[in-house]
Formats: structure tokens, C-alpha cells, sequence
């Protein structure tokens, strides 16, 4: 019996399975067979092995070689399998160590020369390794620092074929070739989004983004062009707080995959943002494609911030995509043989002009905009995504006055807003140790108005004054309960005040 | 061109001599149809083989074997019957097909490899 084996990773979305690869040679005329649910470019790879073996000075058996993927019902996708299937496929022939070549998950893609090419999705398919109990993975010299990220596995970094088989202890000399390299990742930079001090006369709408990333709210901005929604909406991201290692494991790979930046050495701390154009398809929201499943805008914003600018303008299917994220964290993408699942917990910031022409509610203009048509467009925000959305509020234009009060105010930077958010979140966190939530949006009002935790009834006057006339729903109370407690929080108080309850009110009045 | 039909007639002889030494009793050698050409025919064991043989003088262009492709299989298979039915003798034969590749280097002793019950 002429047997080689060894192991890769097959990732479906974001999570990864091992497979074993098996090489059989029998006595038939030369070829490579690559079984198991291969997909086209997976199937291709008996044709780059066979060449970057040659071409390696380790020319494959002349025998037909048949190479299994286990389990073989589970579909497999592109070039990553190279390594490991030209690996078995010598370990058959017994030119390397067997004992060697198992105790290793192999990851890469063969030039035709012999030298390996980085791949994509090394980050959680080292991940998926590790979670099955491996220590080891060999990968192509440009992916060693983004596996490396996964804490506690052993990676071996080699730059072609010929060299992970001195590794296994082939009896071959070292040929010393140039390693492929990957793309490179840029440079971060922190505040590239610019500064939360080029906020110029919007008070209110800076203390919404702080209520909003203290407490982790959605926000809808309303207000006409040119009003600064984009600008505000940018700054967001840059006064959340630090990623953890976990939530910055998944943003890094979920880029791995191929949605957004490279992956460099050292995790990126700083949460993502994206800001799909209105024309995006559901598709290209949530994530899909036909055989690998790719991760969408909202996947990528995971962990950060999902800005959709003009959004009534998006086709009401994909902002009704968006309301399982924000549902449940998560995104589940269903085809007829699998079901790939991403993480997908994002803040949502909606902008919208007030009507189609923008100009509604501006003073000094005037609304060109029939009645129905007004109506209309806001309509197309449905009712269930707008629950979802604790802050509504309005962004109006800066006036002369403000601009020239300017420059004598002091403004609060983003490095200074993020301090102040940070302290809030702890608050938040300490107090809802005890409950399965850390913040303030993810908590139920059934919780809020409990006893022991509701505000005391001096501070909730004016709110069950508006409650009674029928000014606000007992949802928009509970909404407004949520909100007030990220006010409190970033004052430092222990309980939300009738004036922070008075806040949360202004709040919401962009719209009911 | 000379060479490389010298080198096949020697290869040829090489696997029919290969053949013999193990026992088998050629009985054919370069038949010919229309449809090409069988390079050995021997019996061995109560089956008619038919051989295919590839001589090479180095592997830098690959292995022999790999120049036996899918329709060159196809084209044994017909040959095969061909051959069956030309020299019927009424009584039925079980038949395979075996490839021999040589390796032949113009210098030292050639190397020679054979495939049996090619599917």
C-alpha cells in the first residue's frame, strides 16, 4: 500500500474544518484525481502540483495517484489545498517522513515554479486548526505574520515546495528561492476618519455620538445636504472604544477573507467602519456568491459601525436584510448544501434628508416636495428597522453665528470623547455584571423599569406625563429609558436625573 | 527522425525480450490496421495481452507513461478487437492491455517499467 497523509483546513464562511488529505498511488497510467467535493480551482490543483513538483526537482510518482478530501461530503473551495495535496502526494511516494507530515495542518497555494502563494482566510483557518486541537501549521512566508496571530500555535513559515519537504526530512538539497509576497497592509493610522474637533456649531449631535458609542445605540440622523451627517457619522467610529482580543480576532478575520484590508503583523485594534453606496444589493450587504460565500458590508462593519448615507434611497430588501444582525449579532447565509454563518454585530447609523429635494424644515428655504411624496420617502425606513433604532435625531445646517462662536469654544477631541466613552462603558458594564447584557442597548425595558432599577419617580415625571398624553409609545418609553442611562453613565451619575431623562426625550424627536 | 525510430525499434525489442524472459510468448510484433498499430502481442497465462510500448531516452520532457493519453487508451481498446477479429479462431479469449515504458539513455543500461491491466 502506497499511502500519504496529512491535513488542511476547508472554510465555509468563517468557520473552518479540518479535512485530511489522503495520496493513494496504484499501478495505472499517470494521473492526479482530486476526490471529495473539490470545487473547479481545487480540482486544478492536480495540474499545479504535478508541474511545481517537477519543476521542484521532485518529480510525483508515474503512477495514477488519487487524492481523497475527508470528510468528503463536505464541499471544498479553492487553492489552499495545494500544499497539503502535494505533500501527501510525495509522503506516498516515501520520499518524506510520514510520522512528520501528520502532526502539521498545511495551508497554501503552488506556483507553477514551486514556491507556495499566500492565500486568503489564513487567519481563521489557523483558528479552525487550532480549535481542533492542532499546535502546528505550515504556511507560505508572506501569511506567517497574520497566522501568528492566533495565540499558542507553532507556525512554520516556508517559501516553496521543495523546502516543506526538507521540513518533513526529505533528503533533498536547499534551493534558496525568492519568497511571493503578499499584499502589503497599510500603515494604521488612527484618526484617518479625521477628528472629532472639526466638528464645527453641531453641540447636540456630538453629544448623540457620545451617547451612542457609550451605550452602543443605533442612531438615525436626519437633516438636509449639507448639513454634516457624513462628517458626524465618520467621527463615530473613531470614539468607540479599543477592540478586545476576541472582537479584534474576528474583524482581522473577517479581512482575511477578503473583505476590506490585508492583514499585517499585530491585530488592529480600532473598530471598522463601512459605508456601503445606496445601489448595494442584499447580496453585497450581508454577504453571499456562489460557491465561496463572501462576507458583506455588514460583516465587515462587525465590531464598528454600518453607515448607510441616504438611506431611504436603499431598496427596502436590504434594509430588511439588516434586521437578523441586528436581531441576533449574527449573519447566516443558507445554500443548498451549507450554511455559513459571520459575525455581524455592528452599530447602525442611518442618514436620510428629510424629504427628496432635502430641504424640508430649513429655515430661509422652501420644500419643493409634493405632501405624499414627503411622506413617502421616509415611509421606506420600515417600522421594525427604525424599533431597532434607539436615537432619532435631527442635524440642522451651521449657522453664521456658530461658525464665527467657533473658534472661541474649546471642542472636544475624539482622543478626549473616547476616554469619557471607555469610563461609561465600564460604568455600564459594572452594572450589568449580573445580567447576560454589557450594554446599555441590548437591555430589554422590562429590566429598565424593574424595581430596584428604575429611576426614581421624581426624575420619570415628565416622561409618564408624555407617556399619558399619548405624546410617546410605552416602546419610545422604553427606548428613551435605555438612552437615558447612557447619558447618565458618561456624567458619572448612578442613576439617570430628570434632566437626563430630559436629554434622552430631545433624543428622540427627530422624529415619533 | 532516424533516431528516434531506431530508438523505438529498440525499446520494441527490449520489452519483447522483457516479455520472454517472464514467461510470456509473443506472437505479434508491429500489427497493423487502419486504425494503427499494436506494438506487442504475446499470450501469457490463458490471455492475450496487447502491449504498448514507450521508449524515451530521459524523463526531462516526463515519465513515458505520461505520453499514453485517454484516446491512445481508446485507440488500444479498438485495436484490441480489431486484432480479435482478424485472427478469430472461434474459440473466445480473454484479452488485457499492458503498457511497457523504457527509459533508454544513450549511455548505461536502460530502466523498463510495466503497467499491466491498464483500465
Amino acid at each position: 500500500m502506497k499511502l500519504g497523509r496529512t491535513s488542511s483546513v476547508a472554510l465555509l464562511g468563517m468557520t473552518g474544518t479540518l479535512v485530511e488529505v489522503e495520496a493513494n498511488i496504484s499501478s495505472q497510467l499517470p494521473g492526479l484525481v482530486i476526490i471529495g467535493l473539490p470545487d473547479t480551482a481545487l480540482s486544478q490543483a492536480s495540474h499545479r502540483v504535478r508541474a511545481a513538483a517537477s519543476n521542484s526537482g521532485m518529480p510525483l510518482s508515474a503512477h495514477h495517484i488519487t487524492v481523497n478530501l475527508s470528510p468528503a461530503s463536505l464541499p471544498k473551495h479553492g487553492c489552499g489545498f495545494d500544499l497539503a495535496v502535494a505533500l501527501a502526494c510525495l509522503a506516498a511516494a516515501g520520499g518524506i517522513e510520514q510520522e512528520s507530515l501528520e502532526r502539521v495542518v498545511h495551508l497554501g497555494e503552488l506556483a507553477l515554479d514551486g514556491r507556495l502563494r499566500p492565500i486568503a482566510g489564513v487567519l481563521p483557518a489557523v483558528a479552525a486548526a487550532r480549535a481542533a486541537g492542532r499546535s502546528r501549521v505550515m504556511v507560505p512566508t508572506a501569511c506567517v505574520e497574520e497566522a501568528e496571530l492566533v495565540p499558542g500555535m507553532h507556525v512554520i513559515g516556508v517559501a516553496s515546495l521543495r523546502d516543506a519537504a526538507i521540513w518533513h526530512g526529505g533528503k533533498f538539497d536547499p534551493e534558496p528561492v525568492d519568497a511571493i509576497a503578499g499584499p502589503v497592509a497599510p500603515v494604521r493610522e488612527d484618526d484617518d476618519a479625521g477628528d472629532l474637533a472639526d466638528v464645527i456649531g453641531q453641540d447636540a449631535a456630538v453629544m448623540a455620538l457620545q451617547v451612542a458609542a457609550a451605550g452602543g445605540h443605533h442612531l438615525l440622523m436626519l437633516g438636509p445636504p449639507g448639513a454634516g451627517k457624513t462628517m458626524l457619522a465618520a467621527r463615530l467610529a473613531g470614539i468607540l472604544p479599543d477592540l478586545d482580543d476576541d472582537a479584534a480576532l474576528e474583524v482581522s478575520a473577517v479581512r482575511s477573507l477578503g473583505g476590506g484590508l490585508p492583514v499585517g503583523a499585530g491585530l488592529s485594534r480600532r473598530p471598522p467602519i463601512e459605508a456601503p453606496h445606496h445601489t448595494a444589493t442584499a447580496a453585497a450587504m450581508v454577504g453571499g456568491g456562489s460557491g465561496i460565500i463572501k462576507p458583506g458590508a455588514a460583516v465587515r462593519a462587525a465590531h464598528g459601525v454600518l453607515f448607510l448615507d441616504e438611506a431611504p434611497e436603499f431598496p427596502a430588501a436590504v434594509l430588511d436584510a439588516l434586521r437578523q444582525p441586528l436581531e441576533s449579532g449574527r449573519i447566516t447565509i443558507h445554500r443548498a448544501n451549507a450554511v455559513a454563518a459571520f459575525p455581524a454585530r455592528f452599530q447602525l447609523v442611518l442618514a436620510a434628508n428629510p424629504c427628496p429635494c432635502g430641504l424640508f424644515g430649513v429655515a430661509r428655504e422652501s420644500c419643493t416636495c409634493p405632501p405624499n411624496l414627503r411622506r413617502r420617502y421616509l415611509a421606506r425606513l420600515s417600522g421594525p428597522l427604525l424599533d431597532r433604532i434607539d436615537i432619532h435625531f435631527r442635524v440642522d445646517r451651521v449657522s453664521a453665528a456658530q461658525l464665527r462662536l467657533a473658534p472661541d469654544k474649546p471642542r472636544l477631541t475624539t482622543a478626549q470623547a473616547r476616554e469619557r466613552i471607555v469610563e461609561a462603558r465600564s460604568v455600564a458594564r459594572a452594572r450589568l455584571a449580573r445580567t447576560p447584557w454589557r450594554m446599555n442597548a441590548e437591555v430589554p425595558g422590562r429590566w429598565l423599569r424593574s424595581d430596584g432599577v428604575r429611576p426614581s419617580s421624581s426624575s420619570l415625571a415628565a416622561l409618564d406625563r408624555a407617556l399619558e398624553r399619548g405624546v410617546i409609545t410605552m416602546r419610545g418609553y422604553d427606548r428613551i429609558l435605555r438612552v437615558a442611562w447612557s447619558i447618565a453613565d458618561l456624567d458619572g451619575a448612578s442613576a439617570p436625573s430628570a434632566e437626563h431623562l430630559g436629554q434622552a426625550i430631545f433624543l428622540r424627536k427627530g422624529s415619533s | 527522425m532516424g533516431d528516434r525510430i531506431e530508438l523505438g525499434r529498440r525499446g520494441e525489442q527490449l520489452a519483447a525480450d522483457y516479455l520472454t524472459a517472464r514467461g510470456y510468448r509473443v506472437i505479434g510484433r508491429n500489427w497493423r490496421c487502419r486504425e494503427g498499430e499494436i506494438d506487442v502481442i504475446a499470450e501469457h497465462g490463458g490471455e492475450t495481452v496487447f502491449v504498448e510500448v514507450k521508449t524515451r531516452s530521459s524523463t526531462d520532457f516526463g515519465h513515458p507513461f505520461e505520453a499514453i493519453t485517454l484516446g491512445k487508451m481508446a485507440r488500444m481498446r479498438r485495436l484490441a478487437a480489431a486484432w480479435c477479429e482478424a485472427s478469430s479462431t472461434g474459440t473466445r479469449r480473454r484479452i488485457r492491455i499492458d503498457a511497457i515504458a523504457i527509459i533508454a539513455p544513450r549511455t548505461g543500461s536502460p530502466s523498463i517499467e510495466h503497467l499491466q491491466r491498464l483500465s
